[in-house]
């Protein structure tokens, strides 16, 4: 599932389980470490927002008390205490409001104490603000919080990249490290950002409410505390259920979206191959077992809020009847009542939210835990620290030796035993060999992306190790078969080597490559830019570029990929001259695909298997008639004839 | 607009679950709307009365409310799922259906990458905006009506603040919506800048270290991450501007609420009880208020996608079979070009001009040339995956306009330029033509392909397993295993497009001459970049920009066509071509 399914997180993704949930958590809050200052700030800052916001309603509710006390004692005959009022209902025979009004704070007579009401209530608006006011402080730290942290971490797996060896790109695909370093980083990053604060504002509203409603009634509080349980029960229930609906409507889309991505890329193979009918039975099927899945997860998710709301509603209904029972026995203002509800309605909500929270922390942790993974990877050994100058002046004169140099990929599987070859100055050695036999082996040595096992590479007659890895890779000029650009200008690619160079340097190494004309055609000439896999370009014009930042960076050594395919004949030429011309006082390895190039070399390196099997030049091979006799014979009769 | 056709069309089949569900949702609506005012009856009747026996009532009533309105939503969300889940599902086999029938040209209209869009992420789209619209959408509006209607009917003059807070809160939300949008866009972009810097760094890993560029990809880096940062701090400082900014303003309108409602109880021109339902009241229509925003700003993205998604239903096939069939007599496999020509539409030059050749049964002819003269545009008229846009391309004697497609195609054999597997085993890919081959003919093919080598040493042998596109085997057992798929078809027209390319010359070599033997009795056309694949055929076709420049075998052309001997000069070398 390679494809991007990027706008698709939000619909559901099945919840990755970290392995060590503790110790990844641990080390998540131990790179906060200097923001702990911060981090502390934000959670005062939460709790005085959410002590304000849960103090509102009660605030209100003192309000309606006023008010209702208010209409009350205007009932009662104005002149008489509240002792005698009460005494007087029960005389009527009205025992149970004189026990309701017992418990309130009449005046007989008197109306609603409205400058007292307005106090309140202003001071009421007052709570909110600042409670509202503390929210907004807690949410701007975090995010600065968050962000920097996530900057931080990108910024050392970008620091990482560049220190990991070469073979841990090779033996790892490019898509899982890719996945680590964006995929995984974007999700720790959302899931950080929103789960962390609203977690804790969950949290806290949750302990906040509580705590006001016990003050307000215990008795209350605790018939709302039997429904946490029940919430808390429900929602986990059909939450269980419906995330494995979820992870199955993931993986039919994925299944389903392969099969799109399929049929319609290889669209044509399927018309002439007669398989539309089959392929749209089989896309029906797999679009039916996705409906299926997707309709049982949207159900079942969808369930959560009605329950919720549900329980809520007895909840509601319960603190009504109980509460309104209490007010009419006096036990209880009407104003607590009301404050009392609002309360029980801000509490639900945070609990079934703290469920999908914690579901999107984990998947945070378990991408933390790929990325953690990922820093932690072995390194390349460090360069040595004191540099050993290479040379004459600035660049090397380009001799290289190799000297008994041994090297398995494998510590079981024999490669490369006791390689010697010594190149001098200006030189060029020919690689040969059937596809896959290895040939890059010998590159990635020379150039040092791998260590050797045993023996040693000389450079201009200095040991490897004692120089650093810069300096020897800044002595060879490459021309691979994978002609990489980044996105950028057409200029920018062929400066990569030499990052100085004027404009005009840039242009004679374009001419010199035979790329110059073609890059006057475009629009934009030299100032065009190259999309990420220069798809604007073809696969001959991107192998001139890349020749033409070989000729820019003037190094003196080269090492060159011959192999050209999906090159249209014109092009090929011109690639075999600008090639030819390269090579012209450098030292070379060719992987060799020519026959001039093959038969002028000093020496041929013949590699079957990935080992080395034959080292010569050409006429002493030829007599040796050996696997290099075999393998001329074989792909050159043709040419021959 | 679009989005609302396409709805109009895909909805029809269920409109009697919508017309349940609206009504389900209605009636919820009532009931939640009803609930608060049970609850002021409470406190007037019962509280302030102090008649226990009609608090405990009312409660009972409430209770058989709540429950009822529980269910009716569950059975609510169900039909909701059900309809969008079942419209989408139709609508992207509906889509999927519409591509199948497409030609090369439609193909190319759209692109392969946007009908893959097309057809999942946008589907996806307008299947989440019609879940929410379907529950939400009806809600909202119910309740809003249903909260305003309650509230004026518990207080008319109270109702006065209604018109304050409703537009502030509808007004607040759109604000910070349109706000937020476009930065999170922006932030969307950034996001994909760094991905595609940290993507280069590891496709591009050995290039960058032999250049010894560590640090101003380092330095590239930084900047987007730089920019990054800022850009989602702010998007987050904005948000958190949001909840409390709505949190004020609801708690604002209770305040006001109790403040002028409790002036009204005072004068006496409305019961206490009523105020505390009229702040139920208030907080339910600001929140649908605040739902229907949020779920109108959702609006323009699936509007989106639904343009896209009917683009592709109201784009009609270009090539289509012809109305009367006309099956040809004999299947030998000539195919002859009567003085063909083909242009893109809208492009005045001709990509191919004048051909006239004929292709026999049992021979193999060649077809070379640069890039750009176009061999391949010459093997998709063929198969009609365009239309020549003049003369007459005729297939076993018979006009290939003038045939059913699944007819001609079935004469066939096709091996791309860029070799495609499909994703299942070795054994099921060879198959892909001819469901019924046996294993021996599978095995032949595979030998004249040379590819039963490394197919017995594939784990699982014909079961092995192929991942999508084939990209768990190299290059050049791909194209083998393509070409023993057209092998495995025996058709009686070859057509093979620079397949030979990621084959080592040796290899090339031997499949060649076991390809003379295994195709026997067929026409076999070769489209090739290398003179070494073709300089063996029968016959040798030189095309440059879209016309023949020279016709025969190799020998023939290194005498009379320069063109093709300035080819083999480069390619083989000087003395190749003496």
């Amino acid at each position: 599932m390679s494809m991007g399914m990027g706008p698709m997180r939000g619909a559901g993704v099945p919840v990755q389980k970290s392995k060590d949930l503790r110790g990844t958590t641990r080390r998540l809050f131990s790179l906060l470490g200097p923001e702990g200052f911060k981090l502390a700030l934000a959670l005062v800052l939460g709790v005085a927002s959410v002590g304000f916001m849960v103090s509102g309603p009660q605030i209100l509710g003192n309000a309606t008390n006023i008010l209702f006390d208010g209409i009350v004692s205007k009932r009662l005959p104005l002149g008489t205490t509240k002792a005698q009022a009460i005494e007087l209902l029960r005389s009527h025979g009205h025992g149970q409001l004189a026990s309701m009004i017992s418990g309130m704070n009449v005046t007989p007579g008197v109306g609603v104490d409205i400058t007292r009401m307005g106090q309140v209530l202003g001071f009421a608006a007052l709570v909110y603000l600042v409670g509202a006011a503390f929210n907004y402080l807690q949410g701007y730290t975090m995010a600065g919080l968050t962000q920097r942290l996530m900057s931080q971490m990108r910024g050392d797996v970008e620091a990482k990249m560049s220190r990991l060896p070469l073979r841990y790109f090779d033996s790892h695909s490019h898509g899982d490290v890719l996945s680590r370093v964006t995929n995984d980083i974007d999700n720790l990053t959302t899931t950080i950002q929103q789960g962390l604060s609203q977690l804790m504002t969950s949290i806290l509203t949750i302990v906040g409410v509580l705590g006001m409603m016990f003050w307000i009634s215990p008795l209350l509080a605790a018939v709302s505390l039997v429904t946490i349980p029940l919430a808390l029960v429900v929602t986990t229930l059909i939450a269980k259920r419906s995330q494995r609906h979820f992870a199955d409507q993931w993986r039919e889309t994925g299944l389903l979206n392969g099969l799109v991505e399929e049929t319609h890329t290889g669209h044509e193979l399927v018309q002439v191959y007669g398989r539309s009918a089959v392929t749209v039975e089989q896309f029906n099927r797999q679009n039916a077992s996705l409906y299926g899945a997707s309709f049982k997860a949207q159900f079942l998710s969808g369930m959560i809020q009605p329950s919720m709301q549900f329980i809520s509603n007895i909840n509601y209904v319960t603190i009504a009847v109980l509460g309104g029972y209490r007010v009419a026995s006096g036990l209880l203002s009407l104003g607590a009542v009301t404050a009392f509800i609002q309360y029980s309605r801000q509490f639900t909500m945070p609990i079934t939210q703290i469920a999908s929270q914690m579901n999107m922390l984990q998947s945070g942790v378990a991408s933390a835990e790929r990325v953690f993974e990922f820093l932690d990877a072995e390194e390349e050994p460090r360069d040595i620290e004191q540099k050993t100058p290479l040379g004459l002046g600035a660049g090397s004169v380009g001799s290289v030796t190799l000297d008994k140099v041994c090297f398995r990929y494998e510590p079981d599987e024999p490669l490369i035993e006791d390689f010697s070859l010594v190149v001098a100055p200006g030189e060029t050695v020919a690689i040969v060999g059937p596809t896959g036999a290895g040939k890059t082996t010998v590159v990635n040595l020379l150039v040092r992306f791998y260590e050797i096992d045993s023996g040693r590479i000389l450079l201009d007659g200095i040991d490897y190790r004692d120089l650093t890895r810069d300096q020897v890779r800044g002595a060879f000029g490459m021309v691979l078969q994978d002609t990489w650009m980044f996105s950028g200008s057409i200029r920018d690619n062929i400066r990569y080597g030499k990052p100085e160079a004027t404009d005009d340097e840039v242009v004679a190494a374009a001419e010199a490559a035979h790329v110059d004309s073609f890059v006057r055609t475009l629009p934009e000439g030299y100032a065009t830019i190259l999309d990420e896999d220069a798809s604007n370009l073809s696969s001959g014009q991107k192998q001139l570029l890349t020749i033409a930042r070989a000729f820019l960076a003037d190094q003196s050594i080269l090492i060159l990929d011959e192999a050209t395919s999906n090159v249209d004949t014109r092009t090929e030429v011109l690639i075999q001259e600008a090639m030819a011309r390269l090579r012209v006082g450098r030292t070379s390895f060719v992987i060799a695909h020519r026959l001039s190039t093959i038969r002028d070399a000093h020496t041929i390196i013949v590699m079957e298997h990935g080992r080395i099997v034959e080292q010569g030049d050409h006429d002493s091979l030829m007599r040796a008639k050996g696997a290099y006799y075999n393998l001329y014979e074989s792909q050159f009769s043709g040419a021959s004839t | 607009m679009l989005l609302w056709r396409l709805l109009r069309t895909y909805l029809r089949p269920y409109y009697r679950q919508i017309t349940i569900l609206v009504v389900l949702l209605v009636a919820q609506t009532v009931g939640n709307l009803y609930l608060p005012n049970l609850n002021a009856d409470i406190i007037n009747d019962g509280v302030i009365t102090g008649n226990l026996h009609y608090i405990v009532h009312t409660g009972e009533w409430m209770l058989a409310l709540a429950l009822i309105i529980g269910v009716f939503s569950i059975i609510a969300i169900y039909w909701a799922s059900q309809v969008s889940m079942g419209a989408g599902a139709d609508i992207r086999g509906a889509v999927f259906a519409r591509v199948q029938s497409f030609s090369a040209r439609d193909m190319n209209t759209f692109g392969t990458a946007s009908l893959i869009t097309r057809n999942t992420n946008d589907i996806q789209q307008i299947q989440l905006f019609l879940q929410m619209a379907l529950t939400m959408m009806v809600i909202a509006p119910i309740m809003c009506f249903g909260g305003i209607v309650m509230a004026l009917h518990e207080g008319l003059k109270l109702s006065l603040l209604l018109l304050v807070a409703v537009p502030v809160m509808g007004i607040f939300v759109g604000a910070v919506m349109v706000k937020v949008v476009p930065q999170f866009r922006s932030m969307q972009t950034k996001i994909d800048r760094i991905n595609e810097v940290l993507r280069e760094q590891i496709t591009g890993v050995r290039v960058i270290r032999a250049f010894v560029r560590n640090e101003s990809e380092a330095q590239r880096f930084d900047v987007a991450n730089v920019a990054l940062t800022k850009t989602a701090l702010n998007v987050n400082r904005t948000f958190a501007l949001m909840l409390p900014t709505m949190m004020v303003i609801l708690n604002l309108s209770s305040v006001a609420v109790i403040w002028f409602g409790g002036r009204l109880v005072n004068e006496g021109a409305m019961p206490i009880g009523n105020l505390t339902a009229f702040l139920t009241y208030i907080l339910q229509i600001l929140l649908s208020v605040m739902m229907a925003v949020m779920v109108a700003i959702l609006l323009p993205r699936a509007a989106a996608s639904a343009e896209r998604v009917m683009q592709v239903l109201d784009t009609a096939p270009v090539i289509v079979d012809p109305a009367h069939p006309v099956s040809p007599n004999a299947t030998s496999g000539r195919v002859e070009f009567s003085n063909v020509s083909f242009a893109y539409p809208g492009s005045e030059r001709a990509v191919l001009e004048g051909l006239s050749f004929t292709f026999e049964p049992g021979a193999t002819s060649a077809i070379i040339g640069g890039t750009g003269s176009g061999k391949t545009t010459l093997l998709n008229l063929i198969p009609r995956f365009f239309d020549a846009s003049e003369g007459h391309l005729l297939v076993n004697g018979v006009d290939v306009r003038d045939q059913a497609r699944e007819e001609l195609w079935a004469t066939l054999g096709i091996v791309p330029q860029a070799a495609y597997l499909f994703s299942g085993t070795v054994a099921t890919n060879l198959r892909f033509g001819r469901e019924d081959a046996t294993d021996e003919q599978l095995w032949r093919a595979l030998e004249i392909a040379q590819a039963s080598d490394f197919v017995r040493e594939m784990p699982g042998v014909l079961d092995a397993r192929i991942d999508q596109g084939g990209t768990n085997v190299s290059g050049g057992q791909r194209q083998r295993l393509a070409i023993a798929r057209a092998l495995v078809k025996e058709p009686s027209i070859y057509l093979f497009d620079d397949c030979f390319s990621a084959l080592d010359a040796a290899t090339d070599a031997r499949l060649r001459e076991a390809l003379r033997t295994g195709t026997a009795g067929a026409s076999v056309i070769i489209v090739a970049q290398r003179v070494s694949t073709i300089m063996h055929a029968d016959r040798i076709i030189v095309l440059d920009d879209g016309r023949v420049v020279g016709t025969g075998t190799h020998e023939e052309l290194l005498g009379n066509c320069d063109p093709y001997r300035e080819i083999v000069v480069s390619q083989l070398g000087a003395e190749a071509a003496r």
